[in-house]
């Protein structure tokens, strides 16, 4: 059942795929978030009530929602890696976590700058924002824990631990705002039945979403090849690798 | 699945099982702690779920909507007085609706408006259902459109309520 992904756990051939898929998907990030960041910014209506204010939704949105979405595919990474102990798997969720972490970084910071002029305040200590800080520092605990230990291999159990015991979090901050009263607003893209945005707004921000999946695609991978490389620097495919290359 | 394997998942789904059936309790026993502020109604009947009343001189956070017609300016200050009701869908206000007056001196978010979600941080006063308010916030809703469609939407409602619907 699982034979067609075997090749995959191979770190030679993933490496090389990857290379591969590097360029295309860099132009394809590159096209949406010009198209999507240029529309939004400039021809897209403001909103009603928060004039052009409402335009950072266009970066905080999709950063704050793909850092939960960075963050559950570094557990399921952490996951195998546990169970099945795929060498690959570890490094992929190592590769994951600093990405995740800045993702975390730019919403809250893109929130304060909205939360500022709209609410009145930078910070609040609402529900919806502590668990958002939370996941922050659970990034940067992963971080941490991946840079503590000299053997890869305990590096990654330890990360592991932390990550899949931070999941806990994730439903937390998504369900935050319909749990508890809170100053942040409820969902408005990602929720059952029609987005609470008009349609003119929303395709900008389709454009804006896709390229942010896009670019953690492309840095995942350019990070991924590097953990590759230094895991496996004893291996002769690399030596290999680095002869024929030379040293960059 | 080899035994060894079966074993290590066994064990790492059991922990995760058992830390989210902790922290939901834990959680749930958190949940009015949570909230970050009082409705109206809450003021006057006591939190939902647990019936914790707020006592006289207690500072607290209210939240609720600016009942349209209620707002008071000085004219010579910053000072404001407010009315906050429940919010509830669809969007109404009725004179019999449990309300707190807030008192404010000071300036208030852009978004401040007849009808606007406000989070006001304050010390109750339970003699007059009075907040003395030391720092107003605007909650808006999720819901982003541009003017134009603003103004055909709160047309076609109008239409419907004159209509009786």
């Amino acid at each position: 059942m699982w034979k067609w992904l075997h090749p995959y756990a191979n770190p030679e051939t993933t490496y090389h795929l990857t290379g591969r898929i590097i360029p295309w998907f860099s132009a394809l990030t590159i096209a949406l978030l010009t198209i999507g960041i240029t529309w939004a910014l400039l021809f897209a209506p403001a909103d009603y009530q928060q004039g052009d204010s409402f335009r950072i939704f266009y970066i905080h949105v999709p950063t704050a929602t793909l850092s939960m979405g960075i963050y559950v595919g570094m557990a399921i990474a952490a996951l195998c890696s546990l169970v099945w102990q795929l060498r690959l798997a570890d490094a992929s969720a190592a590769a994951l976590a600093p990405i995740g972490a800045v993702f975390t970084f730019v919403s809250l910071v893109t929130g304060a700058a909205w939360g500022k002029p709209m609410w009145g305040t930078w910070w609040i200590w609402d529900a919806r924002l502590t668990s958002q800080l939370i996941l922050l520092f659970l990034f940067l605990g992963v971080i941490a824990l991946h840079n503590a230990f000299e053997d890869k291999t305990s590096a990654g159990k330890a990360a592991g631990i932390l990550t899949l015991v931070g999941v806990i979090n994730i439903p937390i901050i998504k369900y935050s705002v319909e749990w508890w009263n809170t100053l942040h607003q409820g969902a408005t893209v990602s929720k059952m039945g029609k987005p609470s945005m008009s349609i003119d707004m929303l395709w900008p921000f389709i454009f804006c979403y896709m390229g942010f999946v896009f670019l953690i695609v492309v840095i995942t991978c350019i990070r991924f090849r590097s953990e590759i490389i230094s895991r496996n620097s004893m291996r002769p495919w690399v030596r290999e690798l680095v002869l024929n290359q030379g040293v960059k | 699945m080899n035994p060894r394997r079966k074993k290590r998942l066994t064990i790492v789904a059991s922990i995760l099982i058992a830390l989210s059936l902790v922290s939901g309790l834990v959680l749930y026993a958190l949940s009015q702690n949570i909230d970050l502020f009082y409705k109206p109604s809450e003021i006057y009947n006591g939190k939902e779920g647990t019936g914790t009343k707020a006592i006289n001189g207690q500072r607290l956070r209210i939240g609720g909507l600016v009942v349209p017609g209620s707002v008071k300016r000085d004219e010579n200050s910053l000072k404001i007085a407010f009315k906050l009701a429940d919010m509830k869908m669809p969007i109404t206000f009725d004179e019999n609706d449990p309300m707190i007056t807030v008192k404010y001196d000071g300036i208030l978010p852009d978004l401040f408006r007849e009808g606007q979600g406000i989070v006001a941080n304050g010390v109750l006063n339970t003699d007059g259902y009075i907040i003395e308010a030391t720092e107003v916030l605007a909650k808006h809703d999720e819901n982003y459109m541009p003017k134009e469609l603003e103004m055909d939407g709160s047309k076609t409602s109008m239409e419907a309520t004159a209509k009786g619907y």
